[in-house]
């Protein structure tokens, strides 16, 4: 009998305890969704507010002394206006062109050190590798002020060899790819060796299709550097035929239009944050997982 | 061999011609520059040789401005992304529901146009003829008076530079540190469940030391990113930054080359080997810190 009530005793005490363990834990796991959903919000809310500005209308916007959350009447007038008063249209194919230009050249430059670097063999190799190395210390700070003069020099200021030119190599790339070509195995390379196939050969029909994820995540880390540059060609660039989206959304502030019309300019900032979302959404999993394994942001 | 040896640098020509033109020679210009005083651009002629251009920059008041404001940016901003990173990657990392969606959300700023942005940022902060502003608002709301931090006094456009500024590093840092709690072995919690340790005390004894490379590495990138500070400030407060007084020892650097204030390269290279330096000195000192600290 005894043995009985202190039994039931027992099983309501552990009962209790365990119930109050899962209030607990209830309690910190709401608490962590709340904090990090309060995140979520400050880092969504300025894309929000670019997005409501950029619809709202000039007059709408300048007679709210506070500011509203919602818009009942959007318009796209500013996005009209945007193309129209600004060259924006031009600014970003200029940036197209720019991204895609870099981006290809540098696939082709770093691909052929990498393959040398882990698959040829030749004298001065390692030392060669090693001095490559040494070079990611360097600062782009540090090398910008001598390559703009070199490319004033050449009279290549506002042209697209000029922009591209000095940023079609990273060290850094070639480090990535030549870590990655080596984890094939060498089997591979000597068979082809035996077959008669060619180098060149080797390379394209066997390397870069084994190593392809590492080039896809190398190609979208360096779209997204030079979709977003700004220094360099603001540096080689004052013909606003020439001016990428970030130049031309600088440009835009210090003169007319964004000082007067801000939904016209959040229009423009909505206009070349896009392509990259759009990409960053496709991509979702590719970027992350590039970023984590060698992105550097800067 | 020889023929191996030929095709091998042929390989490696294209690399080597643009390493060697645009960051090999720059290196060592930058250096002859540097010594090179009263360079003139125009005829290419200077007059002498010596430290005249590091002792000028560093008696320019400009020059001693932004070495505060990147040195403020850097204090400030590396410890609040980093901790703040790393209490939400801990949170981010021990829920399940959701988690990817929250993951993809913190990331974004990484893939944006910091010029873009900033421009939003401002507006959210400046306060104008027609309106107070955004964040105004919210200090009104809660009974504060209206401060325009765009064009305002100096420790509140400082505090608009660190806000946008952990906002766009905070990407980086929440992926790099959830990848390493994701990739911490569970059988250690376990253990330590089973002795009874509090989860505080699993934070500070097992995940701390585990993660303490990965925190170094984010400290010591973060140090070097922060020093670095230029576009965001560009994006808040427009390319003069000296009249804004926001401006910083990058932004000197390219003010000293280029623009109504531009055509010294010499002092501009100056200014970016006293740069180099600064980062260099801070990320041994975080090196060696770090040999002391940090659990391989």
């Amino acid at each position: 009998m005894n043995i009985d009530i202190s039994d039931n005793t027992v099983n309501e005490a552990l009962r209790k305890s365990e119930q109050a363990a899962r209030l607990r834990r209830g309690i910190g796991t709401a608490v962590k969704y709340i904090l990090l959903s309060i995140w979520a919000l400050i880092v969504l809310f300025p894309f929000y507010w670019m997005l409501l500005t950029s619809v709202k209308s000039y007059g709408s916007y300048n007679t709210e002394y506070i500011p509203k959350f919602i818009t009942l009447s959007p318009t796209l007038e500013n996005y009209v206006e945007v193309f129209t008063a600004v060259p924006l249209a031009r600014y970003f194919i200029n940036t197209v062109i720019f991204t895609l230009a870099t981006t290809a050249l540098m696939l082709v430059v770093i691909v052929l050190a990498a393959f040398a670097f882990s698959r040829l063999e030749f004298r001065g190799r390692d030392t060669l590798f090693t001095v490559f190395l040494s070079l990611m210390m360097i600062p782009n700070e540090l090398v910008v002020i001598t390559n703009y003069v070199t490319i004033t020099d050449l009279n290549l200021r506002n042209t697209f060899l000029g922009l591209i030119l000095p940023s079609v190599t990273s060290v850094f790339y070639i480090y990535l790819l030549k870590e990655n070509f080596s984890q094939v195995p060498n089997e591979l390379y000597k068979a082809a060796k035996v077959d008669g196939t060619s180098d060149f050969r080797y390379l394209t029909r066997v390397m870069l299709p084994i190593c392809r994820p590492t080039l896809v995540t190398i190609t979208i880390l360096k779209v997204i550097e030079c979709w977003n540059s700004y220094v360099w060609p603001r540096l080689i660039t004052d013909d606003q035929m020439y001016f990428l989206v970030s130049n031309g959304i600088q440009e835009m502030r210090e003169s007319g239009l964004g000082r007067e019309n801000i939904p016209a300019m959040m229009a423009a900032v909505v206009v070349i944050s896009l392509p990259l979302i759009i990409l960053f959404l496709i991509f979702r999993k590719k970027i992350m997982e590039g970023v984590s394994r060698g992105g550097i942001k800067g | 061999m020889n023929k191996n040896n030929l095709k091998a640098w042929l390989y490696l020509l294209p690399a080597i011609l643009f390493l060697g033109a645009f960051m090999v020679y720059p290196l060592i210009d930058v250096l002859i520059y540097s010594f090179e005083e009263g360079y003139n651009f125009a005829s290419q002629s200077y007059f002498g040789t010596g430290l005249y251009n590091f002792s000028y920059v560093l008696h320019d008041p400009y020059f001693l401005q932004a070495v505060k404001n990147t040195f403020i940016i850097v204090i400030i901003t590396v410890p609040v992304s980093t901790g703040l990173a790393l209490f939400i990657s801990v949170m981010l990392s021990s829920i399940e529901k959701l988690r990817e969606l929250y993951q993809t959300i913190f990331f974004l700023p990484y893939v944006t146009n910091t010029l873009a942005v900033g421009l939003v940022f401002m507006i959210l902060f400046k306060k104008t003829a027609y309106s107070d502003g955004m964040v105004n608002m919210i200090i009104n709301f809660f009974g504060g008076t209206s401060v325009d931090f765009i064009d305002g006094p100096y420790w509140a456009k400082m505090l608009v530079v660190c806000i946008y500024t952990v906002w766009v590093v905070m990407p980086f840092k929440i992926l790099i540190l959830t990848s390493a709690l994701a990739s911490l072995n569970p059988a250690y919690y376990k253990a330590a469940r089973v002795d009874g340790a509090s989860s505080f005390r699993i934070f500070t004894k097992i995940t701390l030391p585990m993660i303490s490379p990965t925190m170094f590495y984010l400290i010591i990138t973060g140090f070097i990113g922060a020093f670095k500070a230029y576009s965001d400030e560009v994006a808040l407060f427009g390319t003069d930054l000296n009249a804004a007084g926001m401006n910083t020892i990058v932004g000197y650097v390219y003010d000293m080359l280029y623009g109504d204030s531009g055509g010294y390269p010499s002092y501009a290279s100056a200014a970016a080997l006293i740069l180099f330096a600064i980062v260099l000195t801070i990320t041994v000192i975080n090196l060696l810190i770090s040999r002391k600290k940090v659990h391989y």
